[in-house]
């Protein structure tokens, strides 16, 4: 892969041009930090031309495997008329990339693509207006081939441009980009440039990462989440071959030995005194925790008119409450990373999806000037949010900073279920008042849900071993879609925001987003069947004029499945398995990518088992620049929330948590995924908006809606377990 | 005390030193091999990101004692095939773009690959049921399960 490959980045200034050289092998911490420029202002801070005409892109997004990096590819040679073979993509490197924040919410492309567009549009437009004045002609008379420019009178290459005149230029955020009707390469479905290296094999990820000297550790994690160690057995491990280190600081315990087999023996078998520890709240009373728990602020998200006046005077009032269990990121391969200490500098190589924010928390933490810290991206397991990758930076920061050689920490398969941050709980209380003829006069509805928002969550080692830490809660911008895209005449809808919630909460795909668009677009079905209208027909009623791509989305997907109208629950509710259908609409955070999406299931009325057989989605994330990319990302959103619609939640006793592999934590299985069915619609003129979340955001609710269209039994607790329909079945 | 274990590894003929022949495999294969086809998942069994061939059966490498491969052979996703010489599963989940983050796809292609050589023209059903125990997060089970049935077609 393109990071793996850049081994011994010498940066020179030759001529004035900046000059990248390449050459075989893994990055190495021997690389000088380098006087490039990564200012976000700076067209060199995203590109550089070499002298063969190679295009290097850096990035501070990261292609998380959500395939980005191939888009950032087709936007530079989209912009610079370079072919795409020509280009390589530097990202997450805080030596080399311009800070662009985490690779978070759904931005990659809609911040960090459109970044890199106008620093490519702004040199196209200054490499081109130089060679026209070399050539003698007026810029309208040359064109790009292949990264020459061309005219009647003679040939200019980019790389001879730049070499004479580098590319030291502000970016111009009003650099004309290239109109539609003349784009080669954004828009295609070009093939990702990833997927060759990891079908055979080839190293790429930072676990498969060797610097010369390296050892292996593991972190030993308290048996209970909030215990210290007060004492630890060396001798416990003495009988392990090439055990080097046993560090122990505080509650951070954490084992390095020569070889990996021997780390993780001794991480196994170390015999450590844990003092006591049972702050977590009783699993079976959750929701009472959650209510019971102080309130920081009540944040009102959407108000108009006076909806407790106007429900008092409907003539039918309905209310429930909706909860979303807590849920672990799951990654398939454990957090990992490696740290060097060399010449008092850190170079730390993890998967973070932040690595200009995991620098400051590593130079706070180890009290190091921050310029003396170097965090660069790799690839790891897919993360959908903040999982462990930073804390194993953490671990293998402290690790090699104790024994004074590079360590290579990679997570257990429990270390990670377990000690991952965890997507809160999040309940929502709704209420509405219908008139007589079904419309919705007053909404209110109340979120609770921890306070914070996006940024820097804690790093565990930091935490563990009583380091310096921000000491922030951050569970990402979780306030977001309990406002409604709705004509309500009155709404108020309030998150309460919680001081504490049971675990280090982070962001997990859609965060917040999910959650509020499962209780909105539920309890908004609820309504719709009391109103006895059908629920696709409810909602475009509640559309404002204005939203014609909303309106477009909700229409798109009905013909998609087929949708007959007719209000919730169907008639024949007897039988044994009985089928239904339910839809969802969502503007993602009320402001861009619009979705909407068709849930069938079959439900075992005795059983209470629920299986999706059929999702049908309609995807407006305005222009796409490779559409291929964003119905991969559709797939995976319906299949991973359907994951964690249908199976998953954290369990845990007073003390930790017990979910701690993928028999207690279950997920989908090939079996139960359902067919699924995507409509993209592509708006080559508009901007693109993010794809690798929203369309998460509709599974929940179209689901249960399903359920409640088969059976007419209302699912409002995530997962839908077939023991929490039966229940509700006894409650209907 | 350490001890040599011979084996075959994707056609070559290897001594591997040991001090623990409980060892599960997949670390000798990574660290003492260099091979990163297969990845540490669980090493439990559950999600197959580890998943290796030795003597035509797919074991988890992460539970299965190094010892245990001695004198026999192992093939990894590197053996498997290569850009020169692609196995028909390789072009096919390329085909079919059946990777995101690409950490479960050694799995999903080593198990595929040793379902295929036993049942070439498995039905979607079998394909799905082959790899119940195959676990992948990103949600590419339909390219996954269309690359396979691709590759079958290939014969």
């Amino acid at each position: 892969m393109n990071a793996m490959n850049m081994d011994r980045r010498s940066w020179l200034k030759a001529s004035g041009a900046l000059v990248v050289g390449f050459a075989a092998g893994l990055p190495n911490a021997a690389a000088a930090w380098t006087d490039k420029p990564v200012a976000g202002d700076q067209v060199a801070s995203f590109l550089a031309i070499d002298q063969e005409g190679n295009v290097t892109v850096y990035v501070g997004k990261v292609d998380l495997g959500t395939g980005v990096r191939t888009g950032f590819m087709q936007i530079a040679a989209e912009e610079l008329d370079v072919p795409l073979a020509r280009i390589r993509v530097v990202e997450g490197d805080t030596a080399l990339t311009p800070d662009q924040g985490v690779s978070y919410g759904s931005l990659s492309i809609q911040v960090g693509g459109v970044a890199l567009r106008a620093a490519a549009a702004t040199a196209r437009r200054e490499l081109l207006s130089r060679a026209a004045q070399r050539l003698g002609v007026p810029v309208a008379g040359v064109g790009v081939q292949d990264g020459v420019v061309v005219a009647p009178t003679g040939r200019v290459s980019y790389a001879e441009l730049v070499r004479v005149g580098g590319l030291e230029l502000k970016v111009d955020t009003a650099a004309p980009i290239k109109p539609p009707n003349a784009r080669r390469i954004v828009g295609q479905a070009i093939p990702r440039v990833d997927i060759p290296d990891k079908v055979f094999g080839h190293p790429g990820y930072v676990h498969d990462l060797k610097v010369e000297g390296m050892l292996h550790g593991r972190p030993v994690r308290p048996p209970q989440m909030g215990a210290t160690a007060e004492a630890v057995d060396e001798s416990s491990i003495a009988h392990i071959p090439g055990i080097v280190r046993v560090v122990h600081q505080g509650a951070f315990v954490g084992v390095v030995a020569e070889n990996e087999w021997s780390a993780v023996k001794a991480a196994r078998d170390l015999k450590v005194r844990w003092s006591s520890w049972e702050g977590l709240p009783d699993q079976a009373k959750i929701w009472e925790h959650v209510r019971a728990s102080a309130i920081a602020q009540a944040q009102v998200t959407q108000e108009r008119g006076d909806p407790a006046a106007a429900m008092a005077g409907a003539a039918r009032r309905l209310s429930a409450s909706y909860d979303f269990a807590i849920h672990t990121h799951g990654s398939m391969g454990p957090s990992c990373a490696v740290a060097e200490f060399k010449d008092g500098r850190l170079t730390n190589w993890s998967a973070s999806q932040g690595t200009h924010n995991l620098r400051k928390q590593l130079a706070m933490m180890l009290a190091m000037p921050v310029d003396q810290v170097r965090c660069i991206y790799l690839e790891g397991a897919g993360c959908y949010g903040r999982n462990g990758h930073e804390d194993a930076a953490a671990d293998a920061a402290l690790l090699a900073k104790a024994v004074g050689r590079p360590v290579r920490v990679q997570w257990m398969r429990a270390d990670e279920h377990g000690w991952d941050p965890k997507g809160p709980p999040h309940l929502v209380d709704l209420r509405a008042g219908l008139d007589t003829a079904g419309n919705i006069v007053g909404w209110e509805s109340e979120a609770f849900i921890p306070k914070g928002a996006g940024g820097n969550v804690d790093l565990t080692a930091a935490e563990l071993s009583g380091a310096p830490r921000e000491s922030l809660q951050s569970p990402g911008n979780i306030v977001h879609n309990l406002a409604l895209p709705y004509a309500l005449p009155a709404v108020k809808t309030t998150c309460q925001r919680l001081e504490t919630t049971p675990f280090r909460p982070s962001w997990i795909r859609t965060p917040g987003r999910m959650q509020n668009t499962f209780a909105n677009e539920s309890f908004l079905d609820e309504c719709a069947a009391e109103a006895k209208v059908d629920p696709i027909d409810y909602r475009l009623r509640l559309l404002p004029p204005e939203e014609v791509r909303g309106r477009e989305v909700l229409e798109r997907v009905a013909r998609l499945a087929n949708w007959q109208k007719r209000p919730s629950p169907q008639r024949d509710l007897t039988g044994e398995w009985v089928t239904g259908r339910g839809v969802t609409f969502c503007k993602y955070e009320l402001v861009r990518t619009y979705i909407a999406g068709v849930a069938e299931v079959s439900v075992n009325r005795g059983t209470g088992e629920i299986r999706v057989t059929h999702f049908f989605c309609a995807h407006d994330c305005g222009q796409m620049i490779n559409p291929g990319g964003v119905r991969t990302q559709v797939e995976g959103n319906i299949i991973h929330t359907l994951s964690r619609t249908l199976f998953e939640e954290l369990t845990y006793d007073r003390g930790a948590v017990t979910s701690l592999d993928w028999g207690s934590y279950r997920v989908i299985a090939f079996p139960e995924v359902p067919q699924i069915t995507v409509e993209l619609i592509d708006r080559p003129a508009e901007a693109p908006w993010g794809a690798g979340e929203p369309s998460a955001a509709i599974v929940p609710s179209a689901v249960s809606n399903a359920v409640f269209d088969a059976t007419g039994v209302r699912m409002r607790s995530v997962p839908f377990l077939p023991a929490k329909f039966k229940a509700a079945a006894q409650g209907t | 005390m350490s001890q040599n274990l011979a084996m075959t590894v994707n056609g070559r003929n290897v001594s591997i030193t040991v001090d623990d022949p409980d060892m599960p495999l997949l670390y000798a294969l990574r660290n003492e091999l260099g091979l990163t086809g297969p990845h540490f998942g669980c090493g439990l069994g559950q999600c197959g990101a580890c998943t290796v061939h030795l003597d035509g059966e797919a074991p988890r490498s992460s539970v299965l004692p190094v010892a245990s491969a001695a004198g026999k052979t192992s093939v990894t996703l590197e053996g498997l095939g290569t850009p020169e010489r692609p196995h028909k599963l390789q072009q096919a989940f390329i085909a079919e773009q059946a990777v995101q983050c690409g950490y479960c796809a050694n799995g999903m292609i080593m198990q595929s690959a040793a379902f295929l050589a036993k049942t070439p023209r498995p039905t979607e059903a079998q394909v799905k049921q082959e790899l119940v125990n195959n676990i992948c997060r990103c949600g590419t089970h339909p390219r996954v399960v269309a690359a396979v049935m691709r590759a079958a077609a290939q014969g």
